[in-house]
């Protein structure tokens, strides 16, 4: 075992490197909900041109929907991964239908206003009817425990967590970047009057893609239930982070959301180790850092 | 106008001069987070409860007419402030009550002051509303700092608990928070090992618990609120930490924060709290009240909600007596000079600094195995006589109290 310091200049603070281990990986972990969220988010601005701000709202009613199915259908934590998103994903089909589809012609800051107020409705009605304080929901019996790693003690659920994420991320891209259907996605952002040209259901593709982007922040929320607390305001604290973390990668980039959500999660978690009063502006400074070298993002193309 | 004035005329006439007829006119305002982060520590139950208050006092004493008003802060000092102006001004609100958060507290104790009105805090949280920054027209009811440090830090070192590493939320209140309970440990013989600074509002605390693991520390301070706080306590379930040995003391633990972990997260917590609404019979009676007015069967009233009925309450009784709202000044002296008295808080005293003298009581969560019906969340560990629970007077640097 040896230890590991910081230059001097930056404060001299040694860890040892056992530590350090379980530091990088409680970063993984929590670099996977930024993944899923940003991934959510990149998906919607590359399909729709539309910057979702409801996000964090809508990573809110995944948790909530979790909640309620237990609560009232004694749906466990394993149904309700797959039904809350649905659920969620379908109201997300419907504004879609309903709201955002008469703004893709008018500015991006149309539809940026449009879903920062449905996000300040969404949490200012989950407020009304459940309080501030929050909701509780405990870790599924199956995956409760945990394993010591020998250099850290590592709770089932958060490896469940990291290996779920992992796949999910990985799924999306695959289907964007490499099958037919994300083809014919891809295309229709580029041309959509060529691509309906060939008989393809433009519009109804676009409404799709929204509700699946809702439905990944909503998945992330059913993830995020048994462990952190379910409040109306746990998706705005965590959003911002997550607009950054997309803005790092490049807007509109699939696998630059994905790479930069495990990154900055690692950044984030061994500042909350060296400097942890930094630990939540550590990931606006490389923003900063990232947008004066690479406006367009570290995978993002120039437009 | 001139028609109001001889019908005044007149009812003075027919009064005969006699002192119980004269109607007396209160406004309350109860000023406090309606939509965040405290919102069900003190908020729309806060104003229930000086509703119920109000009621109450009424039905005994028909010559005075109560109004409650309620105003949200949303935890800036600039928001309340302009509040507090506009109902100290225009509204003739005659006191303010609850204001959770010590910043917009602080600032409200100085309009109050200022404009000779009346300030009973329940909600906020810092001992210097009663020491460095007392005023004479400031009441301080429910809890504070230094009292929440004394009861938790005390009661854990003596049964051993003599290690410590503390989570601190990175501003004013949180260092407050650490540094009192720091001293209380220390003063007890016990030893602060480390100590990790967290934002305001984090969400995964598992890097600071993996830090306070490797301390080896026997208890792990949580010197943050709220949302923080469950968090804070939800991973540490997670993460093994109470199994492993170590122990959680929470500094500032609300029986909603309970409520919202789930007995199963927050099993085997020890804190310290002035009230609970399971410890006796008016408790429950009035919870019972609370919960009918507040058309709410999974929530439970909060210490705040309580200390803002008896604050009210006493507030009302002074008014009573000198017959008249107008000096806060005045209203306030009367409070300190008569002892206090009401079903939540029993008997008691206001000190010369404003601080409300009553017990305090160490309860520890109990396991869901022991809970038997809603709400059943506490078991008491100990109880802090009222003469050990706050600051001693001499210790405050009050201003009033040294001349």
């Amino acid at each position: 075992m040896f230890e590991i310091c910081l230059p001097v200049i930056l404060g001299g603070k040694c860890i040892p490197s056992t530590a350090l281990f379980g530091q990088l990986l409680i970063g993984l972990i929590n670099g996977s909900f930024y993944a899923l969220l940003s991934l959510g988010l990149a998906v919607i601005f590359g399909m729709l041109n539309i910057i979702n701000f409801s996000h964090g709202a809508q990573y809110m009613m995944g948790a909530f929907a979790a909640y309620l199915l237990l609560q009232f259908s004694g749906m466990n934590y394993w149904v309700a991964l797959i039904v809350a998103p649905i659920l969620v994903g379908v109201t997300g089909v419907l504004i879609e239908r309903l709201l955002l589809q008469w703004l893709y012609k008018l500015d991006h800051l149309y539809g940026l206003l449009l879903t920062f107020g449905l996000a300040l409705i969404i949490e200012g009605v989950a407020r009304h009817y459940f309080g501030s304080a929050g909701l509780p929901y405990t870790v599924p019996e199956s995956l409760q425990g945990g394993r010591n790693l020998g250099f850290m003690f590592l709770p089932n659920y958060r490896a469940w967590v990291i290996v779920a994420s992992a796949t999910v991320c990985f799924a999306t891209w695959f289907v964007i970047e490499r099958t037919r259907l994300g083809a014919y996605l891809r295309a229709a952002t580029e041309n959509p009057a060529l691509v309906r040209a060939f008989g393809i259901n433009v519009p109804r593709m676009i409404t799709l893609t929204y509700g699946f982007g809702v439905a990944l922040a909503a998945f992330a929320g059913v993830m995020a239930a048994p462990i952190y607390n379910v409040s109306p305001q746990m998706g705005s604290e965590l959003i911002i982070v997550v607009f950054a973390v997309v803005v790092i990668g490049g807007m509109g980039s699939i696998l630059g959301a994905i790479l930069t959500g495990f990154g900055l999660g690692v950044v984030e978690g061994l500042t909350k180790v060296f400097f942890p009063e930094a630990s939540n502006t550590v990931i606006f400074v490389i923003m900063a850092i990232v947008l004066l070298v690479r406006p367009a993002g570290l995978f993002g193309r120039r437009a | 106008m001139n028609k109001t004035i001889s019908l005044a005329a007149l009812a003075a006439i027919f009064a005969c001069g006699t002192a119980a007829a004269q109607q007396i006119n209160v406004k309350v305002g109860v000023l406090t987070d309606m939509s965040s982060l405290y919102a069900d520590v003190t908020g729309p139950g806060s104003v229930t409860a000086a509703k119920m208050a109000a009621a109450d006092f009424m039905k005994d004493h028909p010559n005075v007419k109560v109004e409650v008003v309620g105003g949200d802060h949303q935890n800036k000092a600039d928001v309340g402030t302009n509040i507090a102006n506009q109902w100290y001004d225009v509204d003739k609100v005659d006191i303010i009550i609850d204001v959770p958060n010590s910043g917009v507290a602080l600032a409200i104790s100085e309009v109050s002051r200022q404009k000779n009105k009346v300030f009973v805090g329940s909600g906020p949280a810092s001992s210097d509303l009663t020491g460095a920054k007392c005023s004479p027209n400031t009441v301080h009811w429910t809890y504070d700092t230094w009292m929440l440090a004394n009861g938790t830090g005390k009661a854990i070192v003596k049964t051993g608990g003599d290690t410590w590493f503390f989570l601190t939320s990175d501003y004013a209140f949180g260092h407050a928070l650490e540094r009192d309970t720091a001293a209380v440990v220390e003063a007890n013989g016990g030893k602060v090992l480390g100590k990790v600074r967290h934002p305001i509002n984090t969400n995964d605390f598992s890097s600071f618990l993996l830090q306070a693991q490797a301390s080896k520390a026997k208890v792990i301070g949580l010197a943050n609120a709220g949302g923080d706080t469950i968090n804070s306590i939800k991973q540490a379930a997670e993460f093994g930490i109470v199994k492993g040995g170590q122990s959680l003391a929470g500094l500032l633990v609300f029986a909603s924060d309970i409520n919202a972990l789930g007995l199963q997260a927050a099993q085997g917590l020890i804190f310290t709290e002035t009230w609970y609404w399971d410890q006796n019979d008016n408790n429950r009676a009035w919870t019972k009240r609370w919960m009918a007015e507040r058309k709410t069967t999974d929530k439970v009233p909060t210490m705040n909600q309580a200390g803002v009925y008896a604050g009210t309450l006493h507030y009302l009784k002074a008014v009573a007596a000198l017959k008249s709202a107008a000096d806060g000044k005045a209203v306030v002296a009367e409070m300190k000079k008569e002892p206090t008295d009401d079903p939540l808080f029993g008997k008691g005293t206001i000190r010369a600094d404003g601080r409300k003298i009553h017990p305090a009581y160490l309860f520890e969560v109990k396991k869901p195995s022991e809970s038997k019906y809603f709400g059943d969340f506490y078991k008491v560990r100990a109880t802090i006589p009222a003469d050990q629970a706050f600051r001693p007077l001499k210790d405050g640097g009050c201003p009033l109290v040294s001349g």
